[in-house]
């Protein structure tokens, strides 16, 4: 396609939000090498939650198709790469009956995340080529539906998953650094997605999808195209979350998970890059420290006795409360701009308009 | 067995929990008609008197006294979800309703973590309900029996109240459209609170059923049979009360059948085969076996 020459060139309109996340993630690990252990593992949180975050956006805030089923493909995603990559002396013990090539096999970190990332996608296709059709709130029970199959089956598909037993001894190769690329790649291509005539599309179908069809927009395919790249990235998310956590079952991919993420989601502002990262890294940060508090504290003369399941009560109370006050989250769908709010602290010398 | 009694036997085991299926979903299919919203948390009211009703009974409360006051409980606690978290989002939008009952679901596990531990406690049901009639081959439980009757009662006390009782025409015309409703005079917010209630109460009856059924509660218990009330309402139809009562029995029908027909390899996959079928089936009928075609307005 030719360069619209009325339109800043792809480098401008990205060096901003570029510079932003360069400048974040830089702040993230120079505070984090700082500080401790524990600061380190919260950062990591926060790289997969953007991750995790950013690609439910795609799906739930850009086409306005409420799944549920995300934590469907986080599972997906951490148990394929966590096959891959287990080391072969630990997969004759723990996994005796996998098929010989498979036993044999232990992949490096990234081509097994991307498979992760590619077997959620798959999985996804076929899902949302039936899902897709459907109608708001169907498609949301039917998500779940999708959500209890993947558990089922991670369940009693003992000589894969070890069934409902701890799948252990997974390799800690997330670090900072590659859980943190991960985020800014899938801010980049969920945002360059969002701003395409792709993305406007999807927002045209989410926000009216008589006329999104009566102008030409094929609303099946944005849907599904958002809910197969959605699944990779979210898919790649759980293999950089089961590599950074090392042993998990299938108990870990629940109905409380799918909530905290939706909750990051909301709260951010559906529909919103930025949204989505303002709201993880709030959510991350506090329910970090509910989940501390809840453990009891000494207050001076008040001592708190542990409390375990106080901090998802808060939460609760607070989601609801965002959901009457603020329906569309923090930044309600919109982005930040950067250039225009550097434009208005240094205003451009020719008195030029600013668009 | 003869295959008579065998064919008695599992048809008693679909309609039995069936009924169960049915009770729930009618308190969602209500909800959903005249709000649109999925209230998720319709299953945790079933923990609710359950709970109440153990508590009462460990206190030497006979059982019938305490599973009045659990019923009772059920019912408060609905009236008092839709007053605190739903009456403030009158015209939000569907998802932002859905995920509200997301939340009320996270607060009352939660509560229910800190107040009664997250460890399961025993349920010991009275006798009656732990009874078995053996005829030749055939067992039935007594529970599976009562649950039918007391299911068939409510079925007919609610087609009356529906077609019958002012509130219940009131509640008819306000799932058909709730703007003509209010400007015929009828107080919707009336009519709303008195769905949230009939739909708890049912819900406090399928606690105890369910967890005289199960022989133990837990704070999660509200989780599984949501969910399937769920699928049976959006299999009828969500919205409409008889297309919910049908596609409870078809999905308690669907379950034993499945629970028979696959090999014993698969057996252990059954919920994920129901789900299947119902993705299936939703591709056919967009909108249930019951469900209107909606065409949205222009």
């Amino acid at each position: 396609m030719e360069p619209n020459p009325k339109r800043p060139s792809l480098a401008a309109r990205l060096a901003a939000p570029a510079a932003l996340l360069a400048l974040l993630t830089a702040l993230l690990a120079a505070a984090a090498f700082l500080a401790g252990d524990y600061v380190q593992r919260i950062v990591i949180i926060i790289g997969i939650n953007i991750v995790l975050v950013v690609s439910l956006n795609l799906s739930n805030g850009f086409t306005g198709v409420f799944s549920l089923g995300h934590v469907g493909f986080i599972a997906i995603g951490a148990y394929t790469a966590a096959i891959l990559t287990l080391p072969v002396n630990l997969k004759a013990v723990n996994l005796p009956s996998l098929p010989g090539w498979l036993g044999h096999l232990a992949l490096p970190f990234l081509p097994a995340t991307l498979i992760g990332g590619l077997v959620a996608a798959a999985v996804a296709f076929p899902v949302g080529l039936s899902l897709m059709r459907l109608r708001g709130a169907y498609i949301s029970v039917a998500t779940l539906g999708f959500l209890v199959i993947v558990q089922v089956v991670l369940v009693n598909w003992d000589p894969v998953t070890r069934g409902a037993r701890t799948f252990a001894g997974v390799p800690g190769f997330t670090t900072i650094a590659n859980a943190w690329i991960w985020a800014v790649v899938a801010v980049y291509v969920v945002w360059r997605i969002g701003s395409s005539a792709f993305g406007r599309g999807m927002r045209a179908s989410r926000d009216n999808e008589i006329a999104a069809l009566s102008l030409g927009v094929n609303v099946l395919r944005a849907r599904l195209l958002a809910f197969c790249v959605s699944a990779f990235l979210t898919g790649a998310a759980g293999s950089l979350w089961a590599h950074f956590i090392t042993a998990f079952s299938p108990k870990s991919f629940s109905f409380t998970q799918a909530f905290g993420i939706i909750t990051m989601l909301v709260i951010g502002g559906m529909g919103s890059v930025s949204g989505s990262v303002i709201g993880v890294v709030l959510i991350t940060v506090l329910s970090e420290f509910l989940r501390n508090a809840e453990r009891g504290f000494d207050l001076g003369a008040l001592h708190m006795p542990p409390l375990y399941g106080a901090s998802q009560i808060l939460m609760a109370v607070v989601f609801m409360l965002v959901i009457v006050f603020r329906p569309a989250g923090i930044m309600g769908g919109r982005e930040i701009d950067i250039r225009g709010t550097f434009r208005r602290i240094v205003p451009p010398r020719r008195g030029r308009k600013a668009a | 067995m003869t295959p008579l009694e065998l064919l008695l036997q599992q048809l008693i085991n679909a309609v039995s929990i069936g009924s169960l299926y049915a009770l729930m979903a009618i308190g969602l299919a209500m909800v959903f008609g005249i709000l649109r919203l999925i209230n998720f948390a319709h299953g945790d009211l079933i923990m609710v008197g359950s709970y109440v009703t153990l508590l009462l009974m460990g206190l030497g409360l006979p059982f019938l006294a305490a599973a009045a006051v659990g019923i009772a409980a059920s019912t408060i606690a609905g009236l008092l979800m839709e007053r605190v978290a739903y009456r403030p989002l009158r015209g939000a939008h569907e998802i932002s309703m859905l995920l509200t009952s997301f939340s009320v679901t996270i607060f009352l596990e939660n509560l229910a973590i800190i107040l009664f531990r997250p460890t399961s406690r025993p349920f010991n049901a009275p006798p009656i309900l732990r009874s078995i009639i053996e005829r030749g081959q055939l067992r039935i439980a007594g529970l599976d029996l009562i649950a039918i009757a007391v299911t068939a009662v409510l079925l007919l006390g609610l087609t009356l109240f529906v077609r019958r009782t002012d509130t219940g025409i009131a509640m008819r015309a306000a799932s058909q459209d709730i703007l003509a409703a209010r400007l015929m005079g009828i107080n919707v917010n009336r009519v709303i609170a008195a769905a949230f209630a009939i739909g708890s109460l049912l819900a406090g009856v399928v606690g105890l059923l369910w967890s005289a059924r199960v022989g133990k509660v837990d704070p999660l218990m509200g989780f599984n049979p949501v969910l399937k009330a769920f699928v049976a309402s959006v299999i009828g139809g969500l919205g409409s009360i008889p297309g919910a009562v049908i596609g409870a029995y078809v999905l308690g029908g669907l379950e034993i059948l499945l629970q028979g027909l696959l090999p014993s390899a698969l057996t252990p996959f059954r919920d994920a085969f129901v789900f299947a079928i119902l993705i299936a089936l939703l591709l056919f009928r967009p909108n249930g076996i019951l469900g209107s075609k909606e065409r949205e307005k222009i």
